[in-house]
């Protein structure tokens, strides 16, 4: 856009007054913003002793888990959406017969690695029965690579520790049970 | 005891200097802690809280993070780069610190002792380094000024351009902030008339006047510019992180930055000192202590706390100034310093001499009294009248209005018209 252009209104900068140039209104702004700063409530969380608050549980991304249905078995049924969807290639699954007549398959193993893991969300959007999700976990610490990889016991027990706290998304937004 | 008599004077002072150096290096140490603190708090932090007595698990609200930060830059690196002026690189940090350690011999940091009794020692003793040095102020001054050379030396030996752009706007900023300083403090020194810094503060105890209110226009040049002398914001061009990467010290490490550091924390403390010292009536206070050069034990401490609590407050006003206002550019800095503190020092300095000139003729001829209301009121109209003047006949800002024109030749024409 050109500065000539008619829909860019110029608006002049008025002349500095008397006040301005003795340089008062500016000493006055600046010392009482810091001073008012400087006792004001601090925003600071303490972060050990004193958790963040997460916003929305419901559309915070932290750890993954797997749900379990109402008969305590692993929603997943392995077929492979969420690992497909993965930008980040971090989720591993080796699919098996099922053991139950309600589905074809079921992950002999489902690991994710959680280093790799970039946190975007988009397993949970493409698995088509709501088994896996993203917890409001934000904290999430290793001694070793190895034990950041979460495979699917685990996986399940971050889903028995939030189940109380977190429930389900998919039943209050009228997903599968 | 006949025999240490001689030495007695050399003892008492080196004990005053290990209790200075001591005290200075703990106060510069903890002014770090409280200036991260202000800085936190001003941007709605908490600030370093953690640390408190190592090996425990009690926090003392962060009191331990100075040692923490000590501890850490000594055992970092201290690495050399291959492209640098080895002998000025390692001799500019020791400069610096040398020299705002030695401004402190001829700076009071209280009033005096009463008298101890013992024989070969003067009576009463001053808590000053250097007792009886007439030219107290020259040799703040002095080496105030060879403190430069440690940033011009450091930014030149480096041998890197951020270093030495840094050591260049340094050097043309302390030089032109050197002269608002002295012409500041002349006014003090012709009302005082006296060089030493202990006379300057008995003059206001026995007055009960400040300088700041006998002088304002001095006190407001002198602020300013040791406001830049100490290289703070708004003033802190030899340093700008922000486009500078460190300034002069940007190519150091380890222990010779913390030497540069500590210079740095030193400079505004003997801002501090002198401000105190000079217009805020250093350890007198109206009603709390006397004027007196007779003191007990109690009015010694009194008054010791009182000039430590001034100075306290004014390292305070020094931190929260530094979060108040953004940075002058270059040439508003020298705009600042030429043609308006300068020329507002200078209206000071005649001001006062020539109330002092006349204060005489004027006593003799209105009485005591109206003589002294004449002297007050004479500075702050001068005052005043300065600013305003100040304000309305400098240029208070450049032109960055855009040309409104996308014909490059149309806007070239213009630009030569202005």
């Amino acid at each position: 856009m050109k500065p000539t252009d008619p829909s860019v209104t110029w608006i002049e900068e008025k002349p500095l007054g008397l006040g301005e140039r003795l340089y008062l209104p500016l000493f006055v702004q600046g010392l009482t913003t810091t001073a008012r700063h400087l006792v004001s409530p601090k925003l600071t969380v303490s972060y050990p002793e004193q958790r963040p608050t997460v916003g929305n549980p419901l559309i915070y991304r932290g750890v993954h888990r797997l749900n379990r249905d109402t008969e305590g078995r692993v929603k997943c049924v392995a077929c492979f959406l969420c690992a497909t969807a993965c930008p980040a290639h971090c989720i591993d699954i080796v699919a098996t017969n099922s053991l139950w007549p309600d589905r074809e398959k079921y992950p002999e193993s489902f690991s994710i690695d959680e280093l790799r893991c970039i946190f975007c969300g988009m397993c949970e959007e493409a698995c088509p029965v709501d088994a896996i999700e993203l917890t409001s976990l934000l904290d999430l610490t290793g001694k070793s690579r190895e034990e950041m990889i979460f495979d699917k016991e685990k996986l399940l027990s971050v889903y028995d520790m939030t189940k109380d706290a977190e429930p389900m998304k998919s039943a209050s937004l009228g997903g599968t049970l | 005891m006949n025999t240490l008599a001689p030495f007695l004077p050399t003892i008492a002072a080196l004990v005053k200097i290990g209790l200075l150096v001591g005290g200075l290096m703990t106060a510069a140490a903890y002014l770090v802690l409280v200036e991260r603190w202000m800085a936190a708090w001003v941007q709605d932090r908490k600030g370093p809280n953690r640390v408190g007595i190592p090996l425990t698990k009690i926090r003392l609200f962060g009191l331990g993070q100075p040692l923490a930060d000590g501890l850490k830059i000594i055992l970092k690196e201290d690495f050399t780069p291959r492209h640098v002026d080895k002998v000025l690189y390692t001799a500019a940090p020791l400069v610096i610190l040398a020299a705002s350690l030695a401004i402190f011999a001829a700076i009071p940091f209280g009033s005096v002792l009463p008298p101890l009794g013992i024989p070969g020692l003067p009576d009463p003793v001053p808590f000053l380094v250097a007792p009886g040095l007439d030219v107290g102020v020259l040799w703040v001054f002095a080496l105030s000024s060879i403190a430069v050379y440690g940033v011009l030396l450091g930014g030149w030996a480096s041998n890197n351009k951020y270093g030495f752009l840094g050591g260049l706007r340094s050097s043309a900023q302390l030089v032109a902030y050197e002269i608002p300083l002295g012409l500041g403090l002349l006014g003090v020194v012709l009302a005082a008339g006296s060089l030493k810094l202990d006379a300057i503060m008995n003059a206001q105890a026995e007055s009960g006047v400040w300088y700041a209110f006998a002088q304002p226009l001095g006190f407001i040049v002198f602020l300013v510019a040791s406001f830049a002398e100490a290289a703070r914001l708004p003033f802190d061009l030899p340093e700008a992180e922000q486009e500078l990467v460190g300034g002069y010290h940007t190519e150091y490490s380890g222990i010779k930055l913390l030497l540069f550091l500590v210079a740095e924390f030193l400079h505004m403390v003997t801002a501090a000192f002198l401000i105190v010292i000079m217009f805020l009536g250093g350890w007198h206070l109206w009603g709390v202590t006397g004027s007196s050069q007779e003191v007990t034990w109690l009015g010694a401490f009194i008054r010791f706390g009182v000039l430590s609590t001034k100075i306290f407050a004014v390292i305070l006003f020094f931190m929260l100034v530094r979060w108040s206002w953004p940075r002058f550019r270059f040439d508003q800095l020298m705009n600042l310093a030429w043609k308006v503190v300068l020329p507002l020092g200078i209206a000071n300095l005649v001001t006062v001499a020539t109330i002092e000139e006349f204060r005489p003729q004027l006593v003799e001829r209105l009485g005591a009294g109206p003589a002294g209301v004449i002297a007050l009121a004479a500075p702050w109209a001068v005052f005043f009248l300065g600013w305003i003047a100040a304000g309305m006949l400098t240029p208070s800002g450049t032109d960055n209005t855009p040309i409104r024109t996308h014909n490059m030749l149309d806007a070239e024409r213009e630009l030569v018209e202005v």
